[in-house]
Formats: C-alpha cells, structure tokens, sequence
C-alpha cells in the first residue's frame, strides 16, 4: 500500500507538480548522500535492537547517532548536529555503557536478549510502520525543502532563536535537569541503603521501601 | 373471684409453670420439682370449684374479641357446661397424679426439667381445648398437644424407636389434622362463626349447607387425635416414650380430645346420618381390631395402648348412637383407671427390669415384690372389664344401652343400623376385652420360674398416686351414675338388665376362656427358657424402661411381640395371631401406600434438582468463569505485554481515524 | 531535498525503536531503544524546522529550539530511568524487564505486600512508554 501510494505520488508528480518540484526520479547530491546515510543510520538502528551481545548494541547505538548527526548536518542544522554529538555520542552512550557494567550485563553472545514478547512486538512494530510511512508519504510526497542559501540551523541562528524567544523555556529546563541531577543522587543512595538492609533481612527491606514509596 | 375469672386461670397456670420450667430449669433445680406439680395442683382446684360453682346447670359463656381479624370473627371464649366442667376436673386430676409419679420415676433424668415443663404445657393445652368456646382457640390447644406429644414421646430420644415413634405420632396427627382444620374453616364459613354456641344455633335451625362433607372432614381429625382406625397406628408405637407420658397422654387426656370435640359438636355431626354410620363403622372396626391385637402384644404398653384404641372405639360408638352422655362418661371412668394401668405398669417395667410379658412370666414372685401395684392393676384391670361393681361396668353398660336403645329405632337422628354395629360389636369386645386383661394380669403376677430380683420398694410417690387412682376406678362408676345425668344432657345412664346381663356374661366367659388356654399353655414355659432384663436395674425407673424398650428388638425380634409358644393368646388366636401381633399389617400397608410413593418422589425430586436444575446453575456459573480464566490469563505482569496491546489498540485506533478522515 | 526523506526515515526509526522497546528484555536495551525513538522525533523536528524557515519565513526556529529540549529532558531521562535500574538490580539480582511480575493475576498476590512491590514495575512501564 506504502509503495501504491508512493508510485502514484511519483506519476502525479511526474505529470502535474514537475515544475516546481523535481521528481524521485532524479535525486541532487544531498538526497543521494542523505539516502546512503539513511540506510547506515536505519541499519545500525535495526542491529541494535536485534543483536544479542548487549555491548555491541550500545556501540551500534553509536553509529546510530552519529548517523543522525551527519543526517543534521546534510539538513543544514549545524548546531543540532554537534550538540548530537556531544551529548548523545559522548555521553548518552557512556552512562548506558555504565549501566551495563553496573548491572553485570553478560559479555558476548546471550541468547536470552529477547523477551518472549518478541513476535507480538514485531507485528506492532511493522504495523506501525506501515501507517506511519503511508501516512507521511501520502502527506508530503510534493513537498520540498530548500536547501540553499543560508544554513538554517547554524550556530549564530539557533542562538538567537533560543536566547531571544525561547529563553524562559531554556531556564526552566535548567531546573528540570537540576530536579533530574537531585533525583538521580537520592535514587542511588536511597538504594544503596536499601542494599545493605538487603543483606541483613530480606521481607523487612522491603516493607521499609514501600513505606518510603 | 368470679367463675369467669376462675375459669380462665384453669389454664394458664400450667401455662405459667410451663414457662417457669423452662426458663428455671438449669439455673434453679431445686424449684423444678414444685414448679411442676404446685400449679397443676393449683389448677386441679380451681376446676373443682369451677365444676361445683357450674354444678351441671346452664353453660357458662364469656368471651372477649382481642383484635378484628376479618370477616368470621375469632374469640378468647369460655364454654362452660357440665361436660367441659367434669373433664376438666379429670384432666388436672390425671396431670397432677402424672407429676407427682414423674417425680418419682424420672428421679436421676437429666432431662427432667424440660420434661416437666412439657407435661404441664401439655395440661395446659388440654384445658384450653376442654373449656375453650371457640374452635380455633379450641385447635390452637389441639394443635400445641400434639407438638408437645412429639416431644414427650421422643423423650428417650438416644433409642432410634423413640425418635421413629415421636416422628410417626406427630405425622400421622397432622395427616388427620389437614382435613380437620379445613373442616373448621368449612363449618365456620356455613355457620358464620367460630363460636360453638352460634356453630350448634346454626344447626339448631338447619343452616349447615354441607353437613356430610364438614363432618367427615372434621372426623379424620378426631380419628387421628383419638387414634381411630384408620389413624390409630401411631399410639402402640408412641408406647416408645416414658410411661406417664403413655399416661397422661395416650390414654386419659389428649386422645379423649377428639371423642370430647365430638361430644362438643355432636348436633354438626347428626346432622348428616351419613356420618354416623360411618363413625359407627370406624368404631366397630376400632374396637375389634384393638381387641384382637392386644392379645397378641408382647410389651405390656403396648397391650395397654390397644387397650385404650379399644375403649376409645366404645366411647366414638357411644357417639355413632347419639349418646354422648355415655361416651363423655366412658371417656371419665376409662381416664382414671387408664392412667392407673399404666403407672401400675411402669412400676412393673420397673421392678422387673423388663417390658415383654414373656420374661415376666418366667419370673415367680413378681407381684409380692410391687404389691401396690399388684393389687390397683387387679382393681384396673376388672374395671377394663367391665366386672360389677368397678367403674368401668357401669361407663360400658351405659354405652351399650345407648345402643341397644338406639336398635329398636326410637332416635330420630340415628340410623337404626348404627346402632346393631355399635351393639353387636361392642359386644364382641367386651369378650376380647376380659380375655387381654386376663392374659396380661395372669402373665405379669402368676409366672413360674426364677425369683423376680429385688430392687427395694419403689417411691413413695409413685406407689401413693396407684391408690389415689384406685379409688374412682374402683368407686367412680357406682357413685356417680346416677347424678351424672344432670351434669349431661339428661340421657338414663342406668344399665339396662339385657346389656348388663350379655355384657357381663361375656366377659366372664372370655376370661374363663383365657385362663383355660393359660392352664394349658404355662406349662410350656418352664420347658421355653426366654427372656432380657436391663442392663442397670439399679436405675431409676426412666432408665430401666428406655433399656428395656432399646433391647425389646434385638431380643425377641420384633418390637411389638415374642416368639413366646407358652403365650396363651396363640393358642386363643390361632392362625390370626401372627396377623394381630404386627397390628394387621397396617404398617405395611401405609408403607406401600404412601411411604414408598413419597420416598420415591423425593428421590425423583433429588434427581431433578441435583441433575437437571443444578446443570443449568452450573452452566450459568461455568461461562462467567471461563470468561474470567481467559481475561486473568492477561494479566500476567509483564509490562511489554501490556504495552504491546496498548499500542497495537493505538494503531488500529489512528488507522481507522485516518481512514474516516481521509473518506476512504 | 523532499521532505519525504527525512520523515519516512524518521517514522521508519521510530517503529525500530518501538520494536526494541517491545521486545528486549534487559531494561537497559529498552532504555536505549527509547533513545532510538527519541531521535527520531528529533530529526522530524529538524527537518520540518528547515522546510518552515524556508518556506514559511518562520524566524522563531520552534523545530530547532524544541530539539534541543528534547535532547536535554533525553539526558535527564536517561539518568533518572538508569538510576532506577540500578536499584531494582540491587534489590531483585536482575534487570530483566519480564522478570519483574508483581502485578500478575496469581493465586495469593493481594493485601498491600503485592501493592507494594507494584511500584517498582510501574516504574519501569512509565520509563519504557515515555
């Protein structure tokens, strides 16, 4: 149905829209790096959430994200795209390879890294997709961005942007990663105590902690 | 205090130490004893002076309506003629000498309390159908004497006889008591009252629309209350409970309450000559069939219990013949000596340790052990008889003379055939009569063989109350024949020379017969070893008796009779004895006719319930829980699955919105 | 450029990342498939960010600055959601998503010790839709 609605969006662009739009057809340079990047970025996404060695979908993580980057990047949004990288890639990346260590995650192959949900997951998944492609593609298959002229998203743009009109925003967000930073400490500690009840008498931990809750 | 007022406390204060028993029984076990006799005593002279204050002449009617209840109006009435007066003053006198025995013979019963209590609620009941003028307060005390039946019977409730005995009494009244109670509703809708008084005016002057249907509805209510064939079967088996019971009453009180409804309403019932033949035939029956059963009846009660069947055949007959003067005289004199035999005969069971006649004439020296009552049971037992001068010649001559009076066709209201039934067979069982009573009185004091075993003298109270009772048994027909009519109706109760002569001549002549047939047969006994006694004759009384009624069966085999060859009523009986001892197979009948059929749609009903109702409950029950199963099987806490189905709804939900939106 | 590209391959990560969410087991996975599905929504910002300022003179730069956001409240998240799995590892030994069953119809889970110990999965079930 997505690839009905695709070829019918190519033959009405073909015929009606071929002046102010250019076909599927005949794709610049952007769209042809944008594709090959797409299909790295989409296939690095896929290993992810299909290998069975936990570490090496945290790595294939990264080249997820860094795909994404250069996807920015070929849009134009310059800032985005390093801010990606910073914090996505340097430290997004870090903490959850932490928290794999932390939590003794197996090194290598485990053949448990799926859960029994795994078809019903796939259905969703694909019937989602479905739906989404169709719909998006039914919605802008004429539409186009121009890229040339100045960059959109560079830096002296999307400062601007942010600090002239969305500055109130950016303050209270400074908050809410302020609560989150609290939150995140008395999480820990709160279960680091919790831990060493642990050790002494199961059940009354337990108790203890729904009492906090 | 008015005659009224006096009238009124008659039965309320067995009431009143009914309740007092009951609620003092376990705090206060020292009041049982007097709470149970004082008001019984109490009451025995407030109707002594209520008879002498009536004095036999006009009827004392009072009456309050205590609340509207519709169309027929019910009354708290008072109906005092000489009738209610005299029986009245037999009721409390019989209760009294039954408390004042029980003392005695259920000395060490834990359950004497509750006991106690019963025998006075009874009393109380008893005199509440006596002088009630109303018919349904009158069923109101029917109806609580035969509750209270149900539990005196089942006194020894441990012996499975007992609770089958107090079950069987209380069915087979009720099974009379469904018509009878339907019967009263009849009458009162054509006389337009529940009053007695209204009820006889009503009659007076024709105004009953269905006089067979209501008599012979109201007949199987008195025939099961006074234990009439076909109902009677139940009284041999009531023989199960304590002997006063058997006492008070199932032979002197609450069986003579339906001969006493009759005489009450006696005009309803010769209104429908029908009735009267019938009454007259069911009297026959009765008579004769008891007669011939008790000869053949091994346990002493029971001997006494067709006894009283029987008696109460020749007071219905007096009834059948339009004399209720003679049956309410009858009902007096059988009442006293009654109640005698049977405390006689507990005293017996007592000293004996058994209740077959077969092991006590196997016992020597019974009767020097028990000489009270060796010597009142003689006195009771020729008063059965109908032997000149004791009571009960002059009750039965009176009977038969009704009779005999009413065959030569001078009475209007009752069919010339009545009467021959009533003579002829009441004839008949005046030899049967003298034949049990000798059998019994030769059987229990004239055995050979080994000493009876000495238990002491018996109490006091029990051996007083035999010659309390001894004297209007010995006396009480003599004396009152001739002043009675003017408490009656005025009817001659003189005997007649012919009754007198047949009657008597054939008593004699039947207990002849039967000490010939004893001579002959109490050889046998000696040759026959046979017999049981308790297991603790130390006992008292109560326990002795129910052990002797628990082990009548095992030992003999049956519970009404023995296997005993030297049972000189064989020998009289022949090959009818094998058929009277079991009560002509009524029993069996009645199980054939109605039990099997009942048991058989109960089990039918059973079926239906458990098989069929029960399958669709379970059917309604099985798809909730199906349902549920399936939805709890969801819920297995895992939270991909729940956020799996979440969004799989999600996407049909935006899907189908997109589709709607777009028109396709 | 088409619009079309960016969008489609947004959608087509964000449906990877929903199948991750769905369907992986150690909870750390899920959390990262919720990164997967986060960025997509970020390039969907981006891009029609750009085709707006161009075509619509829109000057505010919403898509942009909201991307931003996005990024920051992600940072938070995965913080706050890593913490979280830590502690349920000390007090369960596990950080199995499937294995934490509490709320599951069973013949003797009721009285409050079950309610309880529901906080911690509802924890994780806030975590994994968000």
């Amino acid at each position: 149905m997505t690839l009905a609605a695709a070829a019918t969006a190519v033959a009405t662009d073909a015929t009606s829209m071929a002046a102010e739009s250019p076909g599927f057809l005949s794709p610049t340079g952007v769209e042809i790096a944008f594709l090959l990047v797409g299909v790295v970025t989409f296939g690095a996404a896929i290993v992810t959430v299909t290998t069975r060695q936990l570490v090496h979908a945290a790595l294939w993580l990264v080249v997820t994200l860094g795909g994404l980057a250069v996807e920015y990047l070929l849009l134009t949004a310059e800032f985005i795209a390093w801010v990606q990288v910073l914090i996505y890639v340097g430290s997004v990346v870090v903490l959850l390879l932490f928290g794999l260590m932390l939590t003794k995650a197996p090194i290598g192959r485990s053949p448990d890294a799926d859960s029994g949900n795994r078809w019903a997951a796939l259905t969703v998944a694909v019937a989602t997709a479905a739906a989404l492609v169709w719909v998006v593609v039914d919605a802008f298959r004429t539409t186009w961005i121009d890229l040339d002229g100045a960059p959109a998203g560079s830096t002296e743009v999307t400062g601007k942007a942010l600090f002239q009109n969305w500055v109130l925003p950016f303050e209270a967000l400074s908050v809410l990663l302020l609560a989150a930073l609290v939150g995140a400490i008395v999480l820990s500690r709160k279960a680091k105590a919790d831990a060493t009840a642990t050790t002494a008498s199961v059940p009354g931990s337990r108790s203890d902690k729904g009492g906090a809750r | 205090m008015t005659t009224t007022t006096l009238a009124y406390l008659v039965p309320l204060l067995p009431f009143l130490g009914a309740a007092a028993g009951l609620l003092l029984g376990r705090t206060a076990p020292g009041f049982v004893r007097p709470i149970a006799v004082l008001p019984t005593l109490a009451s025995l002279v407030l109707a002594v002076l209520v008879a002498v204050r009536q004095g036999g002449d006009e009827a004392i009617d009072a009456a309050t309506e205590l609340t509207p209840t519709g169309s027929i109006p019910i009354e708290l009435a008072l109906h005092i003629d000489g009738f209610a007066a005299l029986v009245a003053v037999l009721v409390a006198f019989v209760a009294l000498c039954v408390q004042i025995y029980s003392t005695g013979y259920l000395q060490d019963d834990p359950r004497y309390p509750s006991y106690a209590a019963l025998i006075s609620l009874f009393t109380s009941a008893m005199l509440l159908v006596v002088y009630s003028g109303d018919l349904m307060v009158l069923l109101v005390g029917w109806e609580v004497m035969g509750i209270c039946s149900y539990f005196l019977v089942g006194h020894y409730w441990e012996t499975p006889e007992a609770r089958a005995a107090s079950l069987k009494a209380f069915l087979v009244t009720k099974l009379g008591d469904v018509p009878f109670l339907i019967g009263l509703f009849a009458l009162a809708v054509d006389a337009g009252s529940f009053r007695i008084t209204r009820v006889l005016g009503a009659v007076a002057s024709g105004g009953l629309d269905h006089p067979t249907l209501i008599a012979l509805l109201l007949l199987a209510g008195v025939a099961g209350k006074s234990a009439q064939f076909p109902l009677h079967s139940w009284l041999p088996d009531a023989m199960a409970g304590p002997t006063p019971v058997s006492a008070l009453i199932h032979a002197a009180t609450m069986v003579a309450a339906g001969v006493y409804f009759i005489a009450r309403l006696l005009p309803v019932f010769q209104a429908s000559s029908a009735a009267m033949v019938v009454l007259a035939a069911m009297a026959a029956v009765t008579m004769a069939g008891s007669g011939l059963a008790a000869l053949a009846q091994d346990d002493i009660k029971r001997v006494l219990a067709y006894s009283t069947i029987g008696q109460l055949g020749y007071m219905t007959g007096a009834l059948a013949v339009g004399d209720r003067g003679a049956a309410v005289f009858h009902l007096l004199s059988h009442g006293a000596f009654k109640a005698l035999l049977f405390l006689a005969a507990g005293v017996i069971i007592h000293a004996a340790g058994t209740n077959s006649l077969a092991a006590m004439s196997r016992m020597g020296g019974l009767r020097d052990r028990v000489p009270d009552a060796y010597w009142t049971m003689t006195v009771a037992l020729l008063a059965l008889a109908a032997i000149p001068p004791f009571s009960g010649f002059f009750s039965k001559e009176s009977v038969l003379g009704a009779a005999e009076h009413v065959t030569t066709g001078h009475t209007e209201h009752v069919p010339a055939a009545a009467g021959w039934i009533v003579l002829v067979v009441g004839l008949l069982t005046a030899l049967l009569t003298a034949a049990y009573a000798m059998r019994l009185w030769l059987l229990a004091f004239r055995g050979h063989g080994t000493e009876a075993p000495d238990h002491g003298r018996q109490p006091l109270t029990m051996t007083v109350v035999l010659w309390v009772l001894a004297a209007p048994s010995l006396a009480l027909g003599g004396l009152a024949y001739q002043s009675l009519p003017g408490w009656f109706d005025g009817g001659e109760l003189t005997p007649t020379l012919t009754t007198s002569v047949l009657g008597t001549g054939l008593a004699l002549v039947g207990g002849i017969v039967t000490y010939a047939a004893w001579r002959r047969t109490s050889t046998l006994a000696a040759r026959v070893p046979l017999g049981a006694v308790a297991a603790h004759p130390e006992g008292d009384a109560a326990q002795v008796e129910a052990e002797a009624i628990a082990t009548h069966e095992p030992a003999y085999g049956d519970v009404a009779h023995a296997p005993d060859p030297a049972d000189p009523g064989r020998l009289l009986l022949g090959p009818l004895h094998r058929h009277a001892a079991v009560g002509f197979h009524l029993d069996a009948v009645y199980s054939a006719l109605f039990v099997r059929p009942v048991r058989g749609g109960a089990s039918l009903v059973r079926f239906l319930d458990r098989e069929v109702v029960d399958t669709y409950v379970r059917g309604a029950g099985a798809l909730p829980r199906w349902l549920g199963a399936a939805v709890r099987r969801a819920q297995t806490g895992n939270v991909q699955t729940y956020v799996s189905a979440l969004l799989a709804g999600t996407v049909v939900l935006v899907v189908a919105a997109v589709l709607v939106a777009t028109g396709a | 450029m088409h619009l079309a590209y960016p969008a489609v391959l947004s959608a087509l990560l964000f449906c990877t990342g929903l199948y991750g969410v769905l369907a992986r087991r150690n909870a750390i996975l899920v959390l990262m498939s919720v990164e997967l599905m986060l960025n997509a929504v970020n390039l969907n910002l981006v891009a029609f960010d750009v085709w707006l300022s161009r075509t619509a003179e829109e000057t505010l730069h919403s898509g942009q600055a909201l991307t931003l956001f996005t990024i920051a409240i992600a940072a938070a998240e995965i913080g706050i959601g890593l913490a979280i799995v830590l502690a349920v590892y000390r007090n369960r030994g596990t950080s199995d998503i499937d294995k934490l069953r509490d709320t599951a119809e069973g013949p003797e889970t009721d009285g409050p010790d079950g309610e309880a110990h529901a906080a911690e999965p509802a924890a994780e079930k806030a975590e994994a839709s968000a």
